[in-house]
């Protein structure tokens, strides 16, 4: 098994407020971790640690190392570089007041490309494989913002897609959306780890189940426990991780 | 409960009545200057020089020389309002200096316009030698409109949501592509809001456009930006104070036009902010 992310002693502090402490752990290549834990576990800054977007707040301050690739995403990459091989799903689908095309455009427009074919094959290829093509091809055109939110929240998968990350990390991406709609997102979660690796914050721990062939469970700003999902919720080694799994808290 | 539901009907009554009270003297300006100015307006009125020691013929190079000054002074302070705007927003880190400069902006809003004029005379028209002129009135008229448009702008971006930001910046866009590309225009309407208020303002004041532009009587229309103009409120100002045996309604038809023209002005500019709107 090849790590494709290799995190290392990272500590994030917010202010005061400390949000990781000390957690080390590998993400191989091609697998779908899923990343659990009550609120204020830290999952959701670890995930931000990853494509550097912790970056923009001011109170930041972290230790530790990231490797991707054996390269230290902190030093030995442009974070803007980074974030193009390191694509992000946020918990609310947040389309650009722009046309569903544009939309995906928006980074390879950006990152300099122009070529409109080559653009249009961006576009087609992104949505084909966010399973939202066939809904929306016949309105390429039409904004962005009248689709549903499952769709919405495809299309933002299609829109990073259009990058071609290595990796995408999914922040509770499924937690304003309906059973059905997320089924969806779930199957192309699973269709994309097959060429992607994926890091998958939930809250719904029956999603984790699911989809995650690792799950590393957090508990205020720690790392309880990392292991393949049969075994987390199996027979997990820590009784915390047992007892939030079946709901004792959290 | 019944008297609960009283209460209500008089705190209810009494809220009505102050927003009432507000309307009233909005009405009563437009009822006056049209009711005694709109005798006045002809084409004549409009388009022609003014005659007779002003007493007769048009008021068009004071119409032609406040549109001037109006486009003059926003063309400067509109890009400069909103960079600075943009800087302090999406750039300026909470220190020392960002707090200078902020008080900075609260006190030029606090500024009365009388010193602007003669904060306009001493730097444009007598130490870096524009004279009376548009440009050096305009420059005035411009530095007193940035603190709006400051401010407006600054508010406009940061009402727009981080999650813009972020995901501009999740997409490999650098800080200036996300503000280019995924700040800016959600924040446009607000920003035109900012220059809408500036307009009104920039068109009306009298004060700073005293020492650095504005001219008694000027029959002819500029060539340059350093020519003098005449302009509407200073007009209207000699007209009423200056010269005896004006007919009555030349003062308020010169206030009927300068009201229309502003009313003009931010009407288009809503039109265009609408516009931008509907491209959301």
């Amino acid at each position: 098994m090849i790590s494709k992310i290799k995190v290392r002693e990272l500590t994030i502090h917010f202010g005061k407020f400390r949000a990781l402490n000390n957690l080390s752990l590998d993400i191989h290549e091609n697998e779908i971790l899923s990343v659990i834990g009550p609120a204020n576990s830290g999952k959701t800054s670890f995930l931000r640690a990853l494509n550097r977007l912790n970056d923009f707040e001011p109170q930041m301050k972290m230790s530790g190392s990231i490797r991707l690739d054996d390269k230290d995403i902190q030093t030995d990459i442009e974070a803007e570089e980074l974030r193009k091989r390191v694509g992000m799903i946020f918990a609310l689908p947040i389309p650009l007041p722009l046309s569903i095309h544009d939309n995906i455009t928006y980074g390879p427009r950006l990152a300099g490309i122009h070529d409109k074919r080559r653009l249009d094959r961006i576009v087609e290829e992104s949505l084909k494989a966010a399973y939202l093509w066939d809904e929306v091809k016949e309105r390429l055109r039409s904004s962005a913002l009248k689709l549903s939110g499952g769709q919405q929240q495809r299309l933002c998968i299609a829109r990073t897609l259009a990058l071609k990350p290595e990796v995408i990390l999914f922040d509770e991406p499924c937690s304003g959306l309906d059973p059905i709609s997320t089924a969806k997102v779930e199957d192309s979660m699973m269709e994309l780890r097959k060429s992607h690796t994926i890091v998958l914050v939930t809250n719904n721990t029956k999603q984790a189940a699911r989809v995650g062939m690792r799950t590393a469970f957090f508990l205020t700003g720690e790392l309880v426990e990392i292991d393949s999902t049969d075994r987390i919720f199996t027979a997990p080694s820590d009784s915390r991780t047992n007892d939030y799994i079946i709901g004792r808290f959290g | 409960m019944k008297n609960e539901i009283v209460k209500e009907k008089i705190g209810f009554g009494v809220l009505l009545a102050a927003t009432l009270f507000i309307v009233i003297p909005v009405l009563l300006i437009i009822w006056l200057i049209i009711s005694k100015g709109w005798s006045a307006l002809s084409l004549e009125f409009l388009f022609t020089m003014p005659r007779n020691g002003m007493r007769a013929g048009g008021i068009f190079p004071a119409i032609v020389g406040t549109f001037y000054l109006v486009i003059t002074s926003i063309a400067f302070s509109l890009p400069i309002g909103v960079a600075a705007a943009i800087y302090l927003s999406e750039y300026a880190k909470d220190n020392l200096l960002t707090r200078i400069i902020n008080l900075a902006i609260i006190n030029l809003a606090g500024v009365s316009s009388v010193v602007f004029g003669l904060f306009g005379l001493s730097l444009f028209v007598v130490f870096l030698k524009f004279g009376v002129s548009i440009i050096s009135g305009a420059l005035t008229l411009g530095i007193m409109a940035l603190p709006v448009i400051i401010t407006t702008a600054r508010e406009a971006l940061r009402a727009v949501p981080k999650s813009y930001r972020e995901v501009s910046f999740s997409l490999g866009a650098s800080r200036w592509q996300t503000i280019r590309h995924s700040v800016l225009p959600h924040a446009l309407p607000g920003i035109l809001t900012g220059a809408i208020l500036s307009i009104g303002r920039v068109a009306g004041e009298t004060a700073p456009i005293l020492f650095t532009v504005a001219a008694f009587y000027l029959p002819q229309l500029p060539h340059s930006l350093r020519d003098q103009v005449m302009a509407l409120p200073y007009h209207l100002y000699i007209m009423t104070t200056q010269i005896p045996g004006i007919p009555e309604n030349y003062r308020y038809g010169t206030a009927l036009v300068l009201v229309g023209l502003v009313l003009i002005m931010n009407v288009t500019a809503v039109v265009i902010r609408s516009k931008f709107r509907k491209k959301k």
